[in-house]
């Protein structure tokens, strides 16, 4: 049975014999600090702050239309807050890792797939940009139970796997911090299984996961923070 | 430490040309579009030889300029769409360099046919075997600094619906040096004089256009994807 | 001087402070206009070579002077927005617009309608009029940019881009028109030099120079006033000063 973290050490070990704990840092604290942005006239969120420590989730909860998708988007740098800051270990967010590694590994609603290029093509773009061994593909694809369709152009895909796909795109990123944007839309209990199963190898090696979710997380033993979104809408 | 800014490069190009691959109308659409703008003149206007081998530079400069123009809306908006752009600004790498692996491979699939073609279509204006070597050589210069100013206004217009006219608007009072620089280039060559002077004018624009576009692009391309 | 800075930047704060700066931009620029207007079309002799015609100068000039200055100014308050993320400088930035485009379209009409005396032709190919018909449609590209966008911060911002790329470009496309019309032999007159300028001529059009920019400066001051508002609607000093209640305070 092929774990995730042995997808990792499998990267580590062929990436360029660096010691295994490299790309673990230690500490990862993730927090937003005095976070505020209005939309218009509508205030999504005003002087709003979080914390979640390495292996820990935060769950963002609330209605439609609360500014959920707008943080986890702040939080990825993709939207700039009109205040405040989101720090990954003390120093800015924004700041990329000069080392070249993933700091995040952002899913939102878009599964970021080109429609004419097939499944294991789409997906080795992202393995080349972050460092993953193009030849342990076929391994990440049989986790990802893709391998059927791996040989098939994007377009045909459902809605389900192209959400697979994306997961597997996170995993390969070997990001610290994982951004989830409704991770569980269009999953069948399957997919739920294996996004829940990683969610926790992710966690339970000091990850830290930003989470957007209407329904349950299985997140096993994982210290888990909600933040309830929509009060101050 | 993975990817160096050359490889990322490489991967970025790489991919564009491969999507550009599958999907032949996007490539043949600018370069038939072109072949139909020059081919507009003669029948509108005149089709006596000395006529229009006076109009062929500037005929053949607009209908590029045009056709650059109009394929420069898709430069970003595939992207900005199905999410590729999220990912391609959360990556810890420098996005100008992103950027200017797109707008190359966006030049290598509208802009370089287009410059192929050209010559082809200055036999069909009569104009001289020397002066098609300059015509050739200015579009392959000046085509390049299009694709990178519109690189800017197409970051602009990526994430808006209605964004065809608005970018030609935007785009080509930026593009008119060139324009005439590279007019002017074929026609001086064209009444045998020496084309030099506008041909290092033409590229010390490139080199302006390569090393400030990019990062304008890039932080246009922020503000769009926002 | 940082506080100082901000507390200006502060919408209300400026609502206020601009409110009682505009008489003392207007009425000195109607009186400088007036006076200019005197001196160049009344005390200034005429043009031995271009007779009365070439008093519209002293309109055109003053115009197409602004038309370059407030793209100018545009560019830069829109950059100070962008890269401090001060909303006031993208309220200038974009009352700027219109009053820089409303400049060139003048500029455009009084050398279009100096043209005819002097060339016998309304328009002319002339470098001059050319940039300044080029400039014309780079304003009317950065409107149309700003009002595509629905979010208003997203209007700022990738109008400021554009901005900045525009007044990159204005040297360059300047440069170009000159190098294009020097190939051309055309008519081209030279319009104004001024070092053989007379004096009576030239005092008038300094004055008016100085009336058109504390014109500017005043009609600039009122409309970010109205476009500070029109963003601040939602906040309570806002809705203060549309319900009439006087006394506005901070919010």
């Amino acid at each position: 049975m092929i774990t995730f973290n042995n997808l990792f050490q499998k990267r580590i070990l062929v990436q360029d014999g660096a010691p295994p704990g490299w790309r673990f840092r230690e500490v990862e604290l993730l927090t937003g600090t005095g976070l505020t942005l209005w939309r218009g006239a509508n205030c999504l969120f005003d002087k709003l702050s979080f914390s979640a420590a390495p292996g820990g989730a935060l769950l963002i909860r609330g209605p439609n239309g609360s500014g959920k998708t707008t943080l986890l988007r702040v939080i990825a740098g993709l939207t700039l807050p009109e205040e405040g800051e989101v720090h990954g270990n003390g120093a800015p967010l924004s700041r990329r890792d000069e080392s070249g590694r993933h700091v995040m590994a952002y899913c939102g609603h878009a599964t970021a797939l080109k429609p004419d290029l097939t499944t294991l093509e789409n997906l080795r773009f992202f393995a080349r940009l972050s460092g993953y061994p193009t030849d342990s593909l076929g391994e990440l694809l049989a986790a990802s139970g893709l391998v059927a369709c791996a040989d098939l152009p994007a377009r045909v895909l459902s809605a389900g796997q192209k959400r697979r796909a994306a997961f597997a795109r996170v995993l390969m990123s070997g990001a610290r911090l994982w951004l989830l944007d409704e991770p569980q839309t269009n999953l069948d209990s399957a997919g739920r299984q294996f996004l829940e199963r990683m969610l926790q190898e992710h966690l339970a090696t000091s990850g830290t996961a930003v989470i957007v979710a209407h329904q349950a997380v299985d997140l096993g033993s994982a210290p888990t923070a909600v933040l309830q979104m929509g009060e101050t809408a | 430490m993975n990817l160096g800014l050359g490889g990322l490069f490489w991967v970025v190009l790489q991919r564009d040309l491969m999507v550009a691959m599958r999907r032949w109308s996007d490539i043949c659409n600018p370069v038939i579009f072109f072949v139909l703008v020059v081919a507009l003149f003669p029948l509108a206007l005149n089709p006596r030889a000395e006529f229009l081998r006076a109009l062929a530079p500037g005929v053949l400069w607009i209908a590029a300029l045009l056709a650059a123009l109009l394929s420069l809306n898709q430069l970003f908006r595939a992207d900005i769409e199905d999410g590729t752009m999220e990912q391609l600004l959360t990556l810890p790498y420098p996005l100008g360099l992103v950027i200017l692996a797109k707008t190359l491979a966006h030049w290598l699939v509208t802009g370089l046919p287009v410059v192929v073609v050209a010559p082809m279509l200055a036999i069909t204006y009569h104009l001289p075997a020397d002066a098609i070597g300059i015509l050739l050589l200015s579009l392959l210069i000046g085509t390049p600094t299009l694709s990178l100013l519109g690189s800017i206004g197409a970051a602009l217009t990526a994430g808006l619906r209605q964004s065809g006219v608005l970018l030609a608007l935007m785009v080509g009072p930026l593009m008119l040096p060139v324009l005439m620089l590279g007019a002017r280039a074929t026609d001086i060559a064209l009444s045998g004089d020496d084309p030099t002077g506008p041909l290092y004018l033409l590229g010390a624009l490139l080199a302006l256009a390569l090393s400030l576009a990019p990062p304008a692009a890039a932080m246009a391309i922020r503000i769009s994807a926002d | 001087m940082w506080t100082w800075f901000f507390q200006l930047a502060s919408p209300p704060h400026f609502y206020r402070m601009a409110a009682s700066l505009v008489p003392w931009l207007l009425w000195p620029a109607l009186l400088l206009i007036l006076v200019g207007a005197w001196g160049g079309l009344v005390l200034a002799p005429a043009d031995y070579q271009q007779g009365e015609g070439y008093r519209i100068i002293y309109v055109h000039v003053p115009s197409s002077y602004l038309s370059m200055m407030v793209y100018v100014t545009m560019a830069v308050a829109a950059g100070i927005g962008l890269i401090w993320r001060i909303k006031l400088a993208h309220a200038v930035a974009a009352s700027c617009a219109p009053v820089g485009a409303t400049f060139t379209a003048a500029a455009l009409i009084t050398g279009m309608l100096w043209g005819k005396p002097m060339w016998g032709t309304y328009w002319q190919w002339e470098p001059r009029l050319t940039s300044e018909l080029i400039l014309l449609f780079l304003y009317f590209g950065y409107m149309s940019l700003r009002s595509a966008f629905n979010d208003l911060n997203q209007s700022d911002r990738a109008s400021a881009v554009l901005a900045l790329a525009g007044v990159v470009n204005v040297p360059i496309i300047h440069f170009s028109v000159l190098w294009w019309a020097g190939l051309h032999q055309g008519p081209s007159i030279s319009k104004i030099d001024a070092p053989s300028i007379a004096f009576a001529m030239l005092w008038p059009l300094l004055v008016m120079i100085l009336g058109f920019t504390l014109f500017f400066l005043g009609i600039l001051a009122m409309r970010v006033r109205g476009e500070v508002l029109e963003r601040e609607f939602h906040s309570r000093w806002a809705q203060d000063v549309l319900r009439g209640v006087s006394r506005v305070e901070a919010a």
